[in-house]
């Protein structure tokens, strides 16, 4: 058992932080990027590719480079820690996932590729209006030829795709997956109130191709890409909440009222304390569910998705809320980056489950065991 | 980054759970089981059977029966050890006194007490609080003059756990009034059997007899009992209370206890989703501290403590409290009898002392508070 990263995964820790922290350093840089379309800096996702980071997932048959989950972690941790508006967790980890999961190997290798690559944005359009949280589609629906009804809403970088996954109801019941390409669907942009960009789609009849075989029920493979997704959004949590302890402490250092520096007082610095608690404490479970997706059972994952999920969640808000209070009125700017970084944190946690959420599932199997062995999950590894 | 323990690790694993589930009497851990007051007699003999198979101070000096194991190692005994249902080691010797005098004892004071320390057969008080001196240990006015080859004491001390079991008492005491109070304090080893020194009991909220007072009146004690030179008290208190920070997340007994609540309350459980929603927050809190405790535990090669170990205190002992809290609420009107009953019953009328009594919890052993200033300051460099 070990908790640290080996002499690669820390170069590749080194080798991220120095591409994507030099980038946004600066906070002004970051406001520029996320205001202009298409909210993300098209040259620093190129760059990305180049250092070989969209690939980091997939195998080297379809393109990639095969790396584990560890690697995906550092990755999304380095992101959230400057809170870098590239689509990595929607576009590689989400809707590059489910391909890697569900697609024909020509499918893989054409579409990963071009991933890998960074020629082509993927998006997965799968939350629909008056839905919460969940694996299966609704209102969208594929009629028997392949074409698509029904809408879309939230979907990460869904204006600037150049290759949209879409959930939909067979007509056979179940949900499939489908390839819209060619700017297919009308798509309606807009920012996310973390400077984020999202899109809602409408479909009417519009072509489509199946992801997959046949277009067969993979309801199972998209909950399994969820779960992977809720932890590597997990790790991106952890990173934002690492800079807004950190910038909470310095701030408690330097800030003069009174006369004196904030840390002079005794109340401040022990909320301080209680905010590295819930940091540390995110940490561990972070790191031990994105070992448990290492270790590749699907039902382990799941649970683990679920209960890294509630974690965060409750640590994300405690973390985001004390960082603006005791920065005070500075933290309400938008000039000053604390506040979007609780923005950031709010809009994670909504991506793919709240904590009410992950409890509702864990309350589920409460009294299938007696108590948690967190190292059983190694024991399939 | 691995999860999976290494071969070795798992072995050890079962190494220890098959002891402490054979080895260890099984009515000393029904009785842990069911929350009931161990005697005297229990915890002697459960510290025996462990000492019986080197189990019982793993963590000291090699040559007085240490096993020279990884930080991962004394963790994965520690928590077997609570789920096994055993009583972990007598803290006083185990924990506190037995690693001071190994460390800065004379050879003459590791020949007479290490072996017995080890092996219970003396039974170790702490004579450290005063009623002006808790978090503030360094303000205590016990004192101690040399008269001949005597040091005479003179004074109180308090919250003395288990005193009226106890057979010696480590105390420390004031050798010089005259400089920085840190610098005037000395460590003496003093025979509870002493003329001039008497335990009086303090009753506590739980109804029980747990901690005492220790009055001290020209107590007589033999000045090769003290430990380290005079005035270096306050250097062994520091390395006393730095290994009493190890291991203060009880996660596995705490685990163990949350599990039987799920158990004896499964019909209030299965009616209630504000229960169940409450034991799924506790148990994902405990899974992230017994984590960060395996985190540090793994990381602990280098000596130097993880910065991440001040939260398992912290966070350690709110939960401990938080889990007798719910076992009171999912007993209700049954944690208002006393008396015996059936076993389930038995388990709900001890729930209300165990939750009183667990208040001690973030109070003892540096208050919590004392912990936030630990990470604020020394962590946070607040």
């Amino acid at each position: 058992m070990d908790f640290s990263y080996d002499d690669e995964q820390n170069a590749l820790r080194d080798a991220v932080k120095g591409l994507v922290g030099k980038q946004y350093a600066d906070w002004e840089k970051r406001r520029q990027t996320a205001a202009e379309d298409p909210g993300f800096d098209e040259k620093l996702w190129t760059q990305m590719a180049e250092m070989g980071l969209l690939g980091l997932p997939f195998s080297e048959d379809d393109g990639g480079v095969g790396a584990g989950p560890v690697e995906i972690g550092i990755v999304c941790r380095e992101l959230g820690r400057v809170l870098a508006p590239e689509p990595y967790l929607g576009s590689v980890v989400y809707a590059g996932g489910l391909v890697a999961a569900v697609g024909t190997p020509e499918q893989r290798q054409e579409i990963l590729g071009a991933l890998s690559g960074g020629e082509s944005v993927l998006a997965f359009a799968h939350d629909e209006p008056g839905h919460r949280w969940g694996p299966e589609a609704h209102d969208v629906t594929a009629d028997g030829e392949g074409r698509l009804t029904g809408v879309k809403d939230g979907v990460l970088h869904g204006a600037r795709a150049d290759v949209l996954v879409v959930s939909a109801v067979l007509p056979d019941g179940g949900t499939g997956l489908f390839l819209v390409t060619d700017g297919g669907g009308e798509r309606t942009g807009y920012s996310t109130p973390d400077g984020g960009r999202a899109a809602r789609i409408t479909f009417d009849s519009t072509p489509a191709t199946p992801l997959g075989a046949a277009a067969a029920d993979v309801t199972s493979s998209i909950a399994t890409v969820q779960d992977i997704t809720r932890i590597m959004a997990a790790n991106q949590a952890l990173g934002a909440m690492q800079t807004q302890l950190k910038a909470t402490v310095d701030y408690l250092k330097s800030r003069k009222q009174f006369g004196v520096t904030l840390n002079t007082f005794q109340a401040l610095n022990f909320r301080a304390a209680d905010m590295y608690t819930s940091q540390e404490l995110t940490h561990s479970l972070v790191d031990w569910a994105t070992m448990v997706v290492a270790a590749g059972d699907p039902t382990k994952v799941a649970d683990a998705a679920a209960r890294v999920g509630l974690q965060v969640s409750r640590a994300g808000r405690h973390v985001g809320q004390e960082a603006i209070q005791l920065h005070g009125g500075i933290a309400m700017t938008a000039e000053y980056n604390v506040g979007t970084f609780t923005a950031h944190l709010t809009a994670l946690d909504h991506l793919l489950g709240d904590a009410g959420h992950h409890l509702r599932t864990l309350d589920a199997q409460l009294t299938s065991y007696d108590a948690i062995d967190p190292l059983d999950v190694a024991a399939t590894a | 980054m691995q999860l999976a323990l290494s071969e070795e690790d798992q072995q050890f694993r079962e190494e220890m759970r098959s002891y402490f589930t054979t080895k260890v009497s099984e009515e000393i851990r029904t009785t842990v089981a069911e929350g009931r007051e161990l005697t005297r007699e229990q915890i002697v003999q459960s510290m025996q059977e462990l000492n019986a198979g080197g189990l019982a101070v793993p963590h000291w000096p090699e040559e007085w029966g240490g096993r020279g194991w990884s930080e991962l190692k004394r963790h994965i005994w520690h928590e077997e050890m609570q789920a096994a249902c055993v009583p972990v080691p007598l803290a006083f010797n185990a924990s506190m006194i037995g690693p001071v005098i190994a460390q800065f004892g004379t050879d003459e004071q590791k020949q007479e007490f290490l072996p017995k320390t080890a092996n219970l057969d003396i039974w170790w008080s702490q004579g450290f609080s005063e009623p002006d001196a808790g978090s503030d240990l360094a303000s205590l006015r016990t004192t101690a003059v040399l008269d001949g080859d005597d040091w005479v004491v003179n004074g109180q001390k308090t919250w003395t756990t288990l005193g009226q079991y106890g057979d010696w008492i480590f105390t420390l005491v004031r050798t010089d009034p005259e400089v920085k109070k840190q610098a005037g304090i000395s460590m003496l080893l003093i025979d509870m059997k002493s003329e001039g020194l008497e335990v009086r009991p303090i009753e506590l909220i739980d109804g029980g007899h747990e901690v005492n007072e220790v009055w001290f009146t020209d107590v007589r004690v033999p000045a090769k009992n003290m430990v380290g030179e005079v005035n270096s008290g306050w250097t062994q208190a520091k390395f006393l209370l730095g290994n009493e920070r190890v291991g203060v997340a009880p996660v596995g007994a705490t685990k163990r206890v949350l599990a039987r609540a799920k158990e004896v309350a499964a019909a209030t459980i299965a009616e209630d989703p504000l229960f169940r929603a409450r034991i799924v927050e506790l148990e994902n809190e405990l899974l992230a501290l017994e984590l960060t405790a395996l985190r540090v535990a793994a990381h602990s090669a280098g000596g130097e403590p993880h910065p991440a170990s001040s939260v398992l205190k912290l966070k350690g002992t709110e939960l401990q409290q938080a889990v007798s809290e719910l076992v009171v609420d999912l007993g209700g009107p049954a944690t208002l009898a006393s008396g015996e009953g059936d076993a389930t019953l038995a388990w709900y009328r001890r729930s209300t002392p165990t939750y009183l009594n667990l208040r001690k919890a973030s109070i003892y052993g540096g208050s919590n508070e004392i912990q936030r200033q630990i990470i604020s300051r020394g962590i946070l460099g607040l």
